[in-house]
């Protein structure tokens, strides 16, 4: 019988001294806590968190191994759907899938599934050498992964299981991705959790070679041709940073929430023992309202910086997930919502000096179904700041299109694939971003599995 | 990988090194960069590709020590190695793009300035190679900061410029295209200019006046120059472009040069910022 009480709350970081450190602000459960909030889960028959879970992994099922604190067995369970539990318990938006779906949630607070799977994990990377291995059969058939990001792990950590020779081949000098050069450390700690996910994904015997631009060092073609590989898959993700196209955006001081967050993250630029350097001045001005923006806004206030964000709708429109919001608030973060940017101002020498914006109000819901927000005629003002952050997405990187033969992409430049990762290109699978446009980690790992999936169908043919 | 396998000092405070890199070697054009990282705490530094080998897997860069990371790069001796070396990265000059009949036909002239030299030198060698021999004109203040001079003769006619008339001709490098053409005899109908970004511009702008097609390759700033960060981006005739994957050679006369300097120089020796830093190409 499921045990009646509150969800387990779980510790954090004080947010006054959080917002000077790049410490993670969520410490997470410890066993104790662990298992009692698994003992909430009423382990449905038909559990509809499992099929809101972009992998499907079987919640109930590594749930009901905690509440006895049968960590090994319950870290089982969740790698046969996901080589990343501790990345995905820290930075999926639960509240609308797994959480969000639970049945406690109803009239209550839903399982917190999120920090249980961070917590199985993170025991998985403090127990890996008592963990037992999978018995892998090798097949002798060389699958080729483009980038290290969710997508590409997931991919191949699959294939790796189902016996198959894969490399994956990373641009960066870091392997990770969007998880090394995006999300900062205070949400997902780099040497200890991602390195240590990575590890794991190596030790099914998946190889990994940085520093090589496919597009460039190699092409796919070569990958195919020339270097003996069977099949590919594109995870090669997001791309360059878009921006508004108003006056002022090349000015010194405005800088893409991407360039901002891989100095501090990739680069290491918060801390002085690394060369990269880094600016926030006196105030930051972040535009947009998802999770990068969040990421970035926290980012410069870690940094010293005041810090706003500029939001063109509403609070209830926010895209970013409502922990990450909570969190950025708890920080000191204003939020400026319907406000809309339509001039970066500059001093003599250059350099931003303010932003001026414009009030919104909110009319009929647009194509996306949000209200799409109206310019309030003459509500121009200006907030003075010497730094603004353009967090308002990317559109995909042209390298892989404008070297393959035969792949094919939307109008906006996305790889077209379909729902299992096949693209136009016999032998070349695609997920993740570089398919979807900018998504979230999990969306990619399920993208990277499905291909793993296509991959194997293919090469057994 | 990415072994110093040979290093010379070309002038004072300029080194050019082979490191081994046999999958860049193997796939770069002229025109194209790489980006070198010294150690686990250093930048990730982008340099233009002054040659490449592939028979022996080697890739060549020169470096001008400006600040704290291209001092890293510049003390690295024979058998130490890079952490890293990414590249080709960015798009081979548009030359390489000319049919061989069209490519023959045109006189070309190449305008190197400074620590810019050295990377003119792939794109002049690789037009011998095809048949054409190239005008190049080599600017530096004084006579002993020339470099890849003697590189450069064997590929193509070179006419040298010093400031101070120490050496060649007197004048900066926009005064020696006008003698040329004007004095000379000389015609040309493409033009490439690398060099530090005040003598691109005011050498675009003599191009400009004779109506010579011109292509100048940018030394932006960039941390992963792959396509990621934007922190490249430059204004070519109005647009906004990025430097790392559409650049790095564009139009001359279209460029947005007094913007490209104040943002070339965002992070230099500027009060504002903790850290010394280059951050860009230290080689043009």
């Amino acid at each position: 019988m499921a045990n009646r009480i509150p969800r387990v709350p779980v510790r954090e970081q004080d947010p006054a001294v959080r917002a000077t450190n790049f410490e993670e602000v969520c410490y997470g459960y410890n066993s104790e806590e662990a298992q009692l909030e698994a003992s909430r889960c009423l382990n449905c028959r038909n559990p509809r968190c499992v099929g809101s879970c972009p992998v499907h992994i079987d919640i109930p099922g590594f749930i009901r191994q905690m509440v006895d604190g049968n960590y090994a067995e319950a870290s089982t369970i969740i790698s046969a759907d996901s080589s990343l539990p501790s990345v995905c318990g820290r930075v999926c938006p639960q509240e609308t899938q797994c959480e969000g779906s639970c049945v406690l949630g109803i009239k209550g607070e839903p399982v917190a599934i999120g920090k249980l799977e961070r917590f199985v994990g993170d025991w998985a990377i403090d127990h890996a050498d008592e963990l037992p291995r999978p018995e892998i059969k090798r097949n002798g058939k060389r699958v080729a992964i483009v980038g290290s990001g969710p997508a590409g792990l997931a991919c191949a950590s699959d294939l790796a299981r189902a016996g198959y020779d894969v490399t994956i081949f990373e641009a960066l000098h870091a392997v990770g991705g969007v998880l090394v050069y995006g999300i900062p450390e205070f949400r997902l700690p780099k040497e200890r959790i991602v390195a240590k996910e990575v590890e794991a994904v190596k030790r099914l015997g998946v190889k990994v070679e940085t520093d090589v631009i496919i597009g460039r060092t190699m092409t796919v073609d070569d990958l195919l041709d020339k270097e003996g590989f069977d099949a590919v898959f594109v995870g090669s993700g997001a791309g360059l940073p878009r921006f508004m196209g108003i006056e002022g955006e090349n000015l010194n001081g405005v800088f893409s929430a991407n360039e901002f967050l891989t100095r501090a993250n990739l680069m290491h630029a918060y801390d002085s023992h690394y060369d990269t350097p880094i600016y926030t001045g006196h105030k930051a001005v972040v535009v947009g309202g998802g999770n990068v923006a969040m990421d970035a806004v926290r980012t410069a206030r870690r940094l010293g910086a005041e810090s706003v964000i500029v939001y063109r709708r509403s609070e209830a429109e926010l895209p970013a997930r409502v922990e990450e919001v909570h969190h950025a608030k708890e920080e000191g973060i204003e939020f400026k919502m319907l406000t809309n940017p339509v001039k970066i101002l500059s001093d003599d020498k250059g350099w931003v000096k303010g932003i001026e914006c414009v009030e919104m109000e909110l009319g009929e819901p647009d194509e996306s179904g949000r209200r799409s927000p109206i310019v309030k005629e003459g509500s121009n003002f200006t907030i003075d700041c010497d730094v603004v952050i353009m967090a308002l997405g990317t559109s995909p990187n042209p390298l892989i299109k404008s070297t393959t033969k035969g792949l094919d992409t939307t109008r906006r430049g996305c790889i077209v694939a379909d729902e299992e990762g096949r693209t136009t290109r016999k032998g070349v699978f695609a997920g993740g971003d570089a398919v979807t446009g900018a998504a979230t980690v999990i969306l990619a790992m399920g993208a990277g599995r499905k291909a793993a999936k296509a991959i194997q169908e293919y090469l057994s043919e | 990988m990415f072994e110093i396998v040979s290093r010379r000092e070309l002038a004072s405070n300029i080194v050019e090194m082979k490191v081994n890199a046999p999958r860049i070697a193997s796939s770069a054009l002229p025109g194209q960069f790489l980006i070198v990282r010294t150690d686990p705490f250093g930048e990730r530094i982008p340099l233009t590709i002054c040659d490449y080998d592939p028979k022996n897997g080697t890739v060549t860069i020169v470096t001008q020590t400006v600040g704290h990371s291209s001092h890293k790069i510049n003390d690295l001796q024979v058998g130490d190695k890079f952490d890293d070396v990414a590249g080709p990265l960015g798009r081979p000059s548009d030359l390489l793009d000319l049919p061989e009949e069209e490519l023959k036909k045109k006189k070309i002239l190449f305008v190197a300035g400074g620590v810019g030299t050295a990377p003119v030198y792939p794109q002049v060698k690789w037009l011998k190679e095809h048949g054409v021999t190239a005008d190049v004109i080599i600017g530096a203040k004084t006579k002993d900061i020339f470099t890849y001079v003697n590189e450069m003769k064997t590929v193509g006619n070179v006419y040298l410029c010093t400031d101070d008339g120490s050496e060649g001709f007197h004048g900066m490098v926009p005064a020696l295209i006008k003698d040329l053409i004007d004095n000379q005899g000389k015609t040309y109908d493409h033009c490439v200019i690398i060099g530090p970004m005040i003598m691109m511009k005011f050498a675009s702008l003599t191009t400009k006046e004779y109506g010579i097609p011109t292509m100048v390759s940018l030394n932006a700033l960039m941390v992963d120059g792959t396509g990621m960060c934007g922190a490249c981006r430059v204004t070519v005739d109005g647009q906004t472009r990025f430097t790392c994957v559409e650049g790095p050679e564009f139009d001359g006369h279209k460029v947005d040069f007094d913007e490209a300097m104040r943002r070339q120089n965002m992070y230099r020796n500027n009060p504002k910022i903790k850290s010394e830093t280059d951050n860009c190409k230290c080689n043009g």
